[in-house]
């Protein structure tokens, strides 16, 4: 028998001392918010916290993990409260999102350890695999969940349909947008940005805070 | 705002028939059931009234507008989606459009996915659920909009009726009627049950708004199915659980085409929680265990043995050689494109350049593995699955389950990722109709482990490329020749797509003909042809399909050739494009926002590209350097024209998105030894991390005249950009990918 305590609670369970945490959690318990990826520790989709360090449960032994608090990703925080879920909501940074319970943790865990990050303190921890390619804005919520100030959100230049582009021999630093942090969008504000820009060849995060978009740009 | 998603049914309960409306309201799918059996005289515009329609309108409860809008009593909104959410977001999209023509208040929308059972029961009102090609929206949104619409006009004139007024005279904001002479309001959610009782409007009468006027649409509203992707509340179809449960791991031969000679059960059986050992059809076993991790461990100890069928000594060397002679034969081969006279033109050339360029097969890798659970009975067969295309998967299960079609139900999940895997051949679908065939009453849930995801797909096809160039006095490009020479999707999954022994498809990018990728340069002796050359490899469609290698064949040679001439990347490419305007605006877009030319930190080196694909017109600018073979990309600017933009904030994912898919393109490879797949596993398959990933910038030239897809086409000018960026760098073009190949790696 093996006693594990996962996200605070107790469950005696009849398996194997080498069956993976992954599949004890997964399929002995049902929690299945934690994900399988690749069973070889590669791809961090079963991330789970043992004593508040990220380790990849597919490759762990359950029998390793008694008498350690285990958190899965159903027990980080209460209605996913977290900042980084938070941020991660903010920015709408999952798309497939079934590696993003183990970058959430993953991310969690390193905001525990290091406060405010760096992109290479990020770059060294997140190292889960995400195929639908959400790292820019996984590195944003990082950044905006940590209150860094450096994390750069997507970035999008908008071209009128009328622009006379001026084949591409001129400079146009001067337009990059940048927004640190996130931009939310409040619906009950937003105005017709398609034909505004029309008449405005501005990056759309300018369009927003021109335009009396709620908007907690740093 | 309501961020309420109603998923389709992974439950611990399998003792009633779920569908997924189920999660809907029981009354919905009251409705649902006896307007399937209903006769379809009334679906004069694809909608249908229900069949109740002389009862008492009802006053509680949600009620069936049309086909795609369930309103409640409390004005709550209910879009309902025919087409697979894998990530990329369109099902926020496609509400998003229904909601503009309906006039709701977005705040109370939510999505509910149909199921291809109720599709089918219905007359496929929902129509095509396939979801693959970056077809999502752009084959879907003039009917969504109509049902939008449609809808409106119904609630109006259920309004109007009441007020005894005439519908020219009422108004809608937000979902709330009005009656500007009188004063009056009505909530949607006050007259939906009048309005479902009203004949739909014909098709004729509806006029769509000018995306000019959208107010919900053309927005970079936030998805609608984010919040249970963060807590792990989101059930996809790897999660289904149900009592009474078995697993079941799956091992095909691994030579592809090799049979299953024969296995020694007895060597497993004993061993905790094992059921049974079952083949396959003849190509593949399964164990069946009480748990996946038993299934999996003692699947791995059972002693199999495979005929190879004489693909053992196949490899990716003799694969290479097979595609080379398929750049110069005539046999096989057609020219899709023959303008001018391309021998005599580069004959006579001041300038020639000849290159051959390849590409690797490459794997989608999705983060969630194949799966598939059936919960089989002689009178019925249930299928939880991940599918791009759920009518195809349910057509897989009749199949796999030897049930009429109408005794079959798929209930497609949230996919976790698709990429074109799981779109066409339901491969899944099938092993688990076999396996739960053995076990009438117990779901079987089948799960293939990671090996045998990277080890079993339908690869990226294989390809080489022959292109050669010539040039006059002036550095103008008088000549062209490109001759692909690789493996045909269709020939392994369509053989029906190919017309006259032609296979069009593997020259996507290349087509002379306007519309969905068509070759942007004006060049005067153009010579574009294919030769098919197969290999004992299954491949399929990979996002982006063949777009990705041909834009890599065709803008790293034409770098080659602009440096050749003496010209400017970017003068180059615009010098040639002057006949295809959209082509040339997008390029100028990205140079503009890119700052083509500008003054870069020492080592830095920009690279341009500019493709089309899925209706989209594309461009790229990368900013790399090289030091040691070490690639690093520091900037992408990526631009997009893809006429009109549904939701500012999704395209921009997915543009972001495509670089990780593009950097595979350039740094992984599946490789071939002794008849099967090397790279088994992340392990020792290159595919892109978070370090790797630079800045992206996304353009946005929409010009609103035309409906283009988004998920795949920047994928294409990625790699090229990079590659030329590299050529700049290092002086020495890329010519073989993965990029090792070179001596170089992405850092």
């Amino acid at each position: 028998m093996t006693d594990l305590l996962i996200n605070g609670k107790k469950h005696t369970l009849d398996v194997e001392p080498e069956m993976p945490l992954l599949w004890v959690i997964r399929d002995e318990l049902g929690l299945t918010g934690t994900k399988y990826g690749c069973g070889v520790a590669q791809c961090g989709a079963c991330t789970v916290l043992v004593d508040g360090a990220p380790v990849r449960s597919c490759s762990f032994p359950n029998a390793a993990a008694q008498g350690k608090h285990i958190t899965t990703i159903e027990g980080l925080s209460p209605n996913a409260s977290h900042p980084v879920q938070v941020a991660w909501k903010d920015l709408d940074v999952p798309q497939c999102g079934y590696c993003q319970s183990g970058q959430i943790l993953a991310a969690a865990a390193l905001l525990k350890r290091i406060p405010k990050p760096t992109d290479k303190d990020i770059d060294e921890a997140m190292t889960n695999i995400c195929r639908c390619g959400s790292y820019r804005r996984i590195r944003a919520g990082i950044h905006q969940a940590a209150k860094t100030g450096q994390g750069i959100n997507s970035i999008i230049h908008m071209v009128p349909a009328t622009a006379a582009l001026s084949q591409g021999l001129t400079s146009q630093d001067d337009h990059l947008a940048s927004c640190s942090g996130a931009c939310e969008h409040d619906h009950g504000h937003e105005h017709n940005l398609q034909a505004s820009l029309e008449h405005n060849d501005q990056p759309l995060d300018q369009l927003k805070n021109s335009r009396g978009f709620s908007s907690n740009c740093a | 705002m309501n961020t309420t998603f109603h998923a389709s049914p992974v439950s611990d309960d399998n003792t009633q028939e779920r569908t997924a409306l189920h999660n809907q309201v029981q009354t919905t799918r009251r409705a649902f059931l006896v307007t399937t059996s209903a006769s379809v005289s009334a679906l004069s515009l694809g909608f249908h009234v229900p069949g109740f329609a002389k009862e008492e309108a009802k006053t509680s409860g949600p009620v069936e507008v049309n086909a795609w809008v369930v309103i409640h009593p409390d004005d709550r909104c209910v879009i309902r989606i025919a087409r697979a959410e894998m990530g990329q977001g369109s099902s926020t999209g496609l509400a998003q459009l229904v909601a503009e023509e309906l006039e709701c208040d977005w705040k109370k929308v939510s999505l509910e996915f149909i199921t291809p059972g109720q599709n089918l029961a219905r007359d496929r009102v929902w129509k095509n659920m396939s979801t693959g090609g970056s077809r999502g929206i752009r084959e879907s949104q003039e009917y969504v909009r109509q049902a939008g619409a449609a809808a409106r006009m119904m609630l109006i004139q259920a309004a109007a009726t009441q007020w005894g007024v005439p519908t020219t005279e009422v108004s809608v904001k937000d979902g709330v009627l009005r009656h500007d002479a009188t004063q009056r309001t009505l909530h949607y959610g006050q007259v939906s049950a009048q309005a479902a009782l009203l004949s739909p409007p014909d098709v004729k009468t509806i006029r769509l708004k000018n995306p000019k006027d959208w107010t919900i649409a053309g927005k970079p509203a936030k998805r609608l199915d984010t919040a249970h992707k963060v807590d792990g509340s989101l059930k996809y179809a790897i999660d289904y659980r149900a009592k009474d449960m078995l697993y079941a791991a799956v091992k095909a031969s691994p030579v592809f085409e090799g049979k299953l000679k024969s296995f020694d059960a007895s060597a497993i059986l004993k061993k905790r929680g094992i059921q049974s050992v079952v083949k396959l059809d003849d190509y593949a076993i399964a164990v069946v265990a009480d748990s996946w991790w038993r299934a999996k461990t003692a699947l791995e100890e059972l002693p199999i043995v495979w005929d190879e069928v004489n693909n053992g000594q196949v490899s990716s060397q003799t694969i290479a050689e097979h595609l080379k002679e398929g750049l110069t034969s005539d046999k096989n081969v057609f020219a899709d494109t023959n303008l001018g006279q391309f021998e005599e033109a580069y004959g006579a050339s001041a300038k020639k350049l000849e290159a051959v360029y390849s590409t690797p097969f490459v794997t989608h890798a999705c983060m969630e593995p194949m799966n598939c659970t059936v919960l089989y009975t002689s009178e019925r067969a249930q299928a939880w699955v991940p599918s791009q295309n759920a009518e195809a998967a349910l057509a897989a299960l009749a199949d796999g389950s030897g049930l009429p079609i109408e005794k079959c139900e798929a209930y497609n999940q949230t996919l976790g990722g698709g990429f074109g895997r799981r779109g066409g051949p339901q491969d899944y679908v099938r092993f688990a109709a076999l396996v739960a065939k053995q076990y009438p009453g117990r779901p079987v849930k089948v799960l293939w482990s990671r090996e045998e995801d990277m080890t079993h797909d339908y690869y990226r096809p294989i390809g080489q490329c022959l292109l050669k160039a010539g040039l006059d006095e002036q550095g103008n490009l008088k000549a062209l020749h490109v001759r692909v020479s690789g493996q045909s999707i269709n020939a392994y999954l369509a053989p029906h797509n190919i017309v006259g022994g032609k296979d069009r498809r593997q020259l996507q990018g290349l087509w002379p003909e306007p519309g969905d990728a068509q070759f942007g340069y004006t060049v005067p002796n153009l010579k574009i042809e294919y030769a098919m050359r197969n290999t004992h490899v299954p491949v399929g469609a990979w996002r982006g399909v063949n777009t990705n290698q041909n834009s890599i064949y065709l803008e790293s040679f034409m770098e080659e050739v602009a440096h050749a001439s003496g010209k400017d990347s970017l003068a180059f490419r615009q010098s040639m494009l002057k006949d295809h305007p959209q082509h040339l605006r997008v390029l100028n877009a990205v140079a503009d926002k890119a700052g083509w030319g500008r003054k870069l930190p020492s080592g830095v080196f920009q690279g341009i590209a500019q493709f089309m694909g899925y209706g989209s017109y594309t461009a790229a600018v990368a900013e790399v350097s090289v030091k040691d073979g070490k690639v690093k990309v520091h900037r992408l600017v990526l631009a997009t024209n893809s006429g009109h933009v549904v939701n500012t904030n999704q395209v921009a994912a997915q543009v972001e998105g495509s670089v990780a898919y593009a950097f595979d393109s350039l740094q992984a490879e599946s490789s071939v030894q002794n008849g099967r797949i090397v790279e088994t596993n992340f392990d020792k398959y290159k595919i892109t991390r978070m370090v790797q990933l630079p800045k992206i910038e996304t353009v946005l030239a929409p010009t609103f005249d035309f409906w283009g897809g988004v998920g795949e086409p920047t994928i294409c000018v990625v790699a090229p950009a990079v590659i030329n960026a590299i050529f700049r760098a290092t002086g020495q073009p890329v010519r073989s990918l993965p990029l090792k190949n070179s001596g170089l790696e992405l850092v």
